[in-house]
C-alpha cells in the first residue's frame, strides 16, 4: 500500500535531523497559523499564489531563493563546523552518512534551488519591464514554472524528515548513485526533486526566448535592448539546450535505479564516464546560465551608478555570445583526470581558457564605464566593485584549472572548492545582492536601508575571502574535498580560519533579513515617490513603483539604445512631457490556480514515485492531466482594465514626472 | 498597439518611429507567437532526444555477450511502421486544412485516421519490444539493450502523449469549434506531430538501418 515508506523512514535516531526537521514544520506551522489568524490567505491566493503578473511571479521567486538560502547556508556552516572539529584525535559531531548527506544537500539547494531561482526571479521581475511590455509571452506557464520549482525544493525539503537524502555529492555520479552502492531513497529524492524543477526550468527557458524575441516595445530592436536582456536571452537559450540534457541524464539513472537497466552499472555492458559527459554537457552551461544575468544586472547597475553609458555595448553584447556559445564546448574540463589523452585534453583545455577572453572584455567595459563617470557610491556598486576584485582572482584561478597538469594535481581538490565558490559567491551573489538592493524600490516603492546594505556588503566581502582562502592554501597541500575527518592537525589554522569566515557570510545574511524588517518598518523615509531612484536609464525606471498591474499605459515608443535616458533628457531639455497619448482598454491575462495546482499533483507523483507507491503516483499524473484540460477548457481567457482605470493611472504617473521635471538637474 | 501619438515629441537621437529591423513594430499578435513558443519547446525536446541518440552511439556495441542489433530487428516489420506514421503525418496535414476551412466533419475524421495510425505504430513497436523481451533481449540484459529500449521507447512515450493530445483536441474542437485559440491549438499539435515523425526517420536510420547493414 505505501510500498518503501514505513515509521523507519522518521530519522529518530539522528537527533540532528529530526530536531530541525521539527524545527522548520514548527516554523511552518507558526506562519500558516499567523496568516490565518491575520485572515491573509486571500490576500495570499488571489494576489500572490495564483498570479501571473511577472512582477508577482518575480518576487516569489527570490523570496523562494532566499529561504532556501538559509537552508543552504545552514548546511555550509555545519560542513565548516564538522571539519574545524574533526580534526587529529576528534571526529567531530557529524557521522559520514550525515555528513556525506549534508554537502550534497548544500550544493544541490545552492544551485537549483537558490542560485537558479533568484537569477529567474530578477529576469522575471526586470526583463518585460525593460522591454516595456505588459508581461511574458505566456503568463500562466510562468506560474507553473515557479510552481514546479517550489514543487522540487519542497521534496528535497521533505527528505529532511522522511527518510534521507542522497550522500553522493551534488551532481550524483555513478556507481555510487546505483542501487548497488546507494540502496535508500535518498537518491530517488535528488532524482525526483531535480526532474520536476527542471521541467519548470525548460518552460521558463521557452518563456523567456519567446518573450525576447517576439515581445518587445515598438521601436526595440535587438541592439537597443537593455543588456541585462541580452544576457538573460543567452541564459534562457543555455538553459533551452542544456535543461534537456539533465533530464536525460537523470531519467538514465533512474531507470538503471528503477528498473535494472545498465547505463551507468559496473556490470551489464554500463558506462559511468558516460554519465560524467552528460552531466557536465548540462553542468557547465549551467554555470553560466547563473553568471550571465548577474553579468547583465552588473552592466545595469556600473551604468547607471556611473551616470554613463555602457562602455562598448556591441562588445557587450558579443562577449555575452561567444560565451554562450563556447560554453558548450569545454564539458570536458570537469574530467581531464578521465583519460581521454592529451589531444582531447588539451583542446578543452585551450576552449575553456578562450572562455575567458570575452569575460575579460566584460571586465574592461565596466571599468571603462566606471573611468571618467561621476561614480555614485551606492549599495549596489559597492557588490559590482567587490565582484570585479573578487571575480578576477576566481577567473584566474580557474584558469589554472583549465590547464590539463594542473588540474592533474588539483582536481577535486579544496583548491577547486575555493575556485567555483570565488566565482559563483563573488561573481552570482553578488550579482544578485546587486540586483536585489538595485531593483527593491521598483517592486515595493521604497528603497532598502543603505548602511544596513554596506553593513551586508562587507560581511560578505570580508567573510567569503576569509573562509575560502584558506582553501586555496589547503588544497594545493593536497586537501581533497568532502572530507569528514582531517588527519593532519597541521591544517587546524586554516580550517579556524575558513569557519570564521562562514560566520562572518552569516551574519551578512541575518543583516538582509534585519535589513528588510527595518526598511519596512521605517519606509516612510525613504520612499520611492517617483519610480526613478536612482536617475535610472532603461525603461524599467519609466513606469510608478510599484508599477501598475499592466506596466505601461501606453507602450513606449524606443529611440535610441537608452529608451528611458533618452526620453527623460528630452523632457528634461523640452520641459515637458510628450503629449498625452489617447489611452486604450488593457488585456491583461487571468490568474489562476492551475499552477499551484499541477504543483501539487507533481509533488505528489514525485513523493510517491521516490517511496515506490505506484497507485499514488499514478494519481498525481492523472490529477496534474486533469487540471490541464480543465484549463485549457476555460472561455475566459483576458479581463480587460477599462479605459478610465488606465487614465486615472497615467495622469497620475504624468502628474509626478511633472513636478519632477520642474526640480530635476537640466541635461548639459 | 504602436503609439504614433507618442513618437514626434520623443525624437532626440532619431526622427520619428524609424525602422529598426526586427521588432520595430512592438510585441507580436498570438498567433505568433503561440507557434514560436512551441517551436522552442520542440527544439528543446530535439535536444532530448540527442543526447539519447548519444547514449546509445555510445553503448551500441557493449552488449555484454548478448544479442547485437543483426540478431535483433525485422526490417519489415519497421518498414511498416514507419509507412503506418510518415501516412498520419500526411492525414494530420489533411485534418489542419480541413481546420482551416472551418469543416468539423472532415477535421474530426482526419483526426481520427491520424490517431489511429498512430495507434498502429504504437503497436507494433510494442510487439516489437513484448518480443524482444520474450526472447531474453528486454532492456536488463545489456547496456546496448537499455539504450535501444530507451530511445525507441521515448519516442514511443511522445506517440503516446500525442494521442493523448489528438484525443484531447478533438473533444475541444468539437466542443468549441475553431475559435482563433484552438486553431493554434490545432497548430501546435500538427507541429509535434511532425517534429516526431523527424525523430523516427533519425531512429529508423541510425538504429534500425544502421543496425542491420
Amino acid at each position: 500500500m505505501f510500498g518503501k515508506l514505513t515509521w523507519d523512514a522518521i530519522p529518530v535516531h539522528e537527533p540532528i535531523a529530526l530536531v530541525t526537521g521539527l524545527v522548520v514544520i514548527a516554523v511552518v506551522a507558526a506562519i500558516i497559523a499567523w496568516v490565518t489568524v491575520k485572515g491573509w490567505w486571500p490576500y495570499l491566493w488571489n494576489e500572490w499564489i495564483t498570479s501571473t503578473d511577472h512582477k508577482r511571479i518575480g518576487v516569489m521567486y527570490v523570496v523562494l531563493a532566499l529561504v532556501m538560502l538559509v537552508r543552504g547556508f545552514a548546511d555550509a556552516i555545519m560542513m565548516r563546523a564538522q571539519q574545524m572539529l574533526a580534526v587529529g584525535a576528534s571526529q567531530g559531531y557529524l557521522p559520514p552518512e550525515h555528513y556525506n548527506q549534508i554537502f550534497t544537500a548544500h550544493g544541490t539547494i545552492m544551485i537549483f534551488f537558490m542560485a537558479m531561482p533568484i537569477v529567474i526571479g530578477m529576469m522575471n521581475f526586470v526583463v518585460p519591464l525593460q522591454l516595456g511590455v505588459r508581461d511574458v509571452a505566456f503568463p500562466t506557464m510562468n506560474n507553473v514554472s515557479f510552481w514546479l520549482t517550489a514543487s522540487g525544493a519542497l521534496l528535497v525539503n521533505v527528505s529532511l524528515l522522511v527518510g534521507e537524502f542522497a550522500r553522493t555529492g551534488w551532481l550524483g555520479f555513478p556507481p555510487l548513485s546505483e542501487l548497488q552502492f546507494s540502496p535508500g531513497v535518498g537518491v530517488d529524492y535528488y532524482l525526483v526533486a531535480l526532474q520536476i524543477s527542471g521541467v519548470g526550468t525548460v518552460l521558463t527557458a521557452v518563456n523567456f526566448v519567446t518573450t525576447i524575441l517576439k515581445i518587445r516595445a515598438p521601436g526595440m530592436s535587438y541592439m537597443r535592448m537593455p543588456v541585462f536582456c541580452w544576457t538573460t536571452l543567452a541564459a534562457n537559450l543555455l538553459m533551452l539546450a542544456a535543461f534537456p540534457v539533465l533530464t536525460v541524464t537523470l531519467a538514465l539513472l533512474m531507470l538503471d535505479r528503477y528498473l535494472g537497466f545498465h547505463f551507468f552499472t559496473n556490470d551489464g555492458g554500463g558506462n559511468s564516464m558516460l554519465y560524467m559527459n552528460l552531466i557536465w554537457v548540462w553542468g557547465h552551461p549551467e554555470v553560466y546560465i547563473l553568471i550571465l544575468p548577474a553579468f547583465g544586472i552588473y552592466s545595469e547597475v556600473v551604468s547607471t551608478f556611473s551616470g554613463k553609458p555602457l562602455f562598448g555595448y556591441r562588445s557587450m553584447v558579443f562577449a555575452t555570445l561567444a560565451i554562450c556559445i563556447i560554453s558548450f564546448c569545454v564539458w570536458l574540463h570537469h574530467f581531464f583526470t578521465m583519460g581521454a589523452g592529451a589531444d582531447v585534453n588539451a583542446v578543452f583545455g585551450i576552449a575553456s581558457m578562450i572562455i575567458a577572453v570575452p569575460t575579460g572584455v566584460k571586465i574592461f567595459n565596466w571599468l571603462f564605464t566606471m573611468f571618467g563617470g561621476r561614480v555614485r557610491f551606492n549599495v549596489p556598486m559597492y557588490w559590482a566593485i567587490g565582484f570585479m576584485l573578487t571575480f578576477v582572482i576566481g577567473g584566474l584561478t580557474g584558469v589554472l584549472l583549465a590547464m590539463p597538469p594542473v588540474d592533474f594535481v588539483v582536481h577535486n581538490s579544496l583548491f577547486l572548492i575555493a575556485h567555483f565558490h570565488q566565482v559563483i559567491i563573488g561573481g552570482v551573489v553578488f550579482g544578485v545582492m546587486a540586483g536585489y538592493t538595485y531593483w527593491f524600490p521598483k517592486a515595493f516603492g521604497f528603497t532598502l536601508d543603505e548602511r544596513l546594505g554596506k553593513m551586508i556588503f562587507w560581511c560578505w566581502f570580508i567573510g567569503f575571502h576569509l573562509a575560502f582562502m584558506p582553501l586555496y592554501v589547503l588544497g594545493f597541500w593536497g586537501g581533497t574535498r568532502r572530507l569528514q575527518h582531517i588527519a593532519d592537525p597541521s591544517w587546524q589554522p586554516w580550517l579556524d580560519v575558513a569557519f570564521v569566515g562562514a560566520l562572518i557570510i552569516g551574519v551578512g545574511i541575518a543583516l538582509t533579513v534585519v535589513q528588510l524588517l527595518y526598511s519596512i518598518k521605517t519606509r516612510d523615509r525613504r520612499l520611492d515617490t517617483t519610480g526613478d531612484p536612482w536617475d535610472g536609464r532603461t525603461l524599467e525606471w519609466l513606469t510608478l513603483s510599484p508599477p501598475p498591474h499592466f506596466n505601461f499605459a501606453v507602450l513606449p515608443d524606443v529611440h535610441g539604445e537608452e529608451a528611458y535616458w533618452t526620453r527623460k533628457q528630452t523632457a528634461l531639455r523640452e520641459e515637458k512631457l510628450i503629449e498625452e497619448p489617447k489611452y486604450e482598454p488593457i488585456e491583461m491575462p487571468l490568474n489562476t490556480p492551475t499552477g499551484v495546482i499541477v504543483a501539487f499533483f507533481a509533488s505528489i507523483c514525485g513523493f510517491a514515485v521516490i517511496w515506490h507507491i505506484w497507485w499514488l503516483a499514478i494519481l498525481g499524473l492523472v490529477g496534474a492531466f486533469a487540471i490541464f484540460v480543465w484549463y485549457a477548457w476555460r472561455d475566459e481567457h483576458e479581463h480587460i482594465i477599462p479605459v478610465d482605470e488606465v487614465a486615472r493611472l497615467e495622469r497620475e504617473r504624468r502628474r509626478i514626472r511633472h513636478e519632477q521635471i520642474q526640480t530635476w538637474p537640466r541635461p548639459a | 498597439m504602436t503609439t504614433s501619438a507618442e513618437a514626434p515629441a520623443v525624437g532626440l537621437t532619431h526622427g520619428g518611429s524609424e525602422d529598426t529591423g526586427l521588432g520595430h513594430r512592438g510585441p507580436e499578435s498570438k498567433s505568433i507567437v503561440v507557434p514560436y513558443g512551441f517551436w522552442l519547446f520542440v527544439l528543446s525536446d530535439m535536444v532530448l532526444f540527442s543526447a539519447l541518440f548519444a547514449t546509445y552511439a555510445t553503448l551500441v556495441h557493449a552488449t555484454d555477450g548478448g544479442p547485437t542489433t543483426k540478431d535483433l530487428f525485422d526490417r519489415n516489420l519497421v518498414a511498416i511502421e514507419t509507412l503506418a506514421l510518415l501516412v498520419s503525418s500526411f492525414v494530420c496535414g489533411l485534418a489542419i486544412i480541413a481546420a482551416k476551412r472551418r469543416n468539423m466533419l472532415w477535421t474530426q475524421v482526419w483526426l481520427l485516421v491520424t490517431g489511429l495510425l498512430g495507434f498502429v505504430f504504437l503497436s507494433i513497436e510494442l510487439y516489437e519490444f513484448a518480443t524482444m523481451i520474450g526472447e531474453g533481449a528486454g532492456p536488463q540484459r545489456s547496456a546496448f539493450l537499455s539504450g535501444f529500449f530507451t530511445l525507441v521507447g521515448s519516442h514511443g512515450a511522445h506517440v503516446t502523449a500525442g494521442l493523448l493530445w489528438i484525443g484531447t483536441m478533438m473533444a475541444q474542437v468539437w466542443a468549441k469549434g475553431f475559435q482563433p485559440h484552438i486553431m493554434r491549438r490545432l497548430m501546435c499539435l500538427s507541429i509535434f506531430w511532425h517534429a516526431l515523425d523527424i525523430i523516427w526517420v533519425a531512429i529508423f536510420t541510425i538504429v534500425y538501418l544502421i543496425g542491420t547493414l
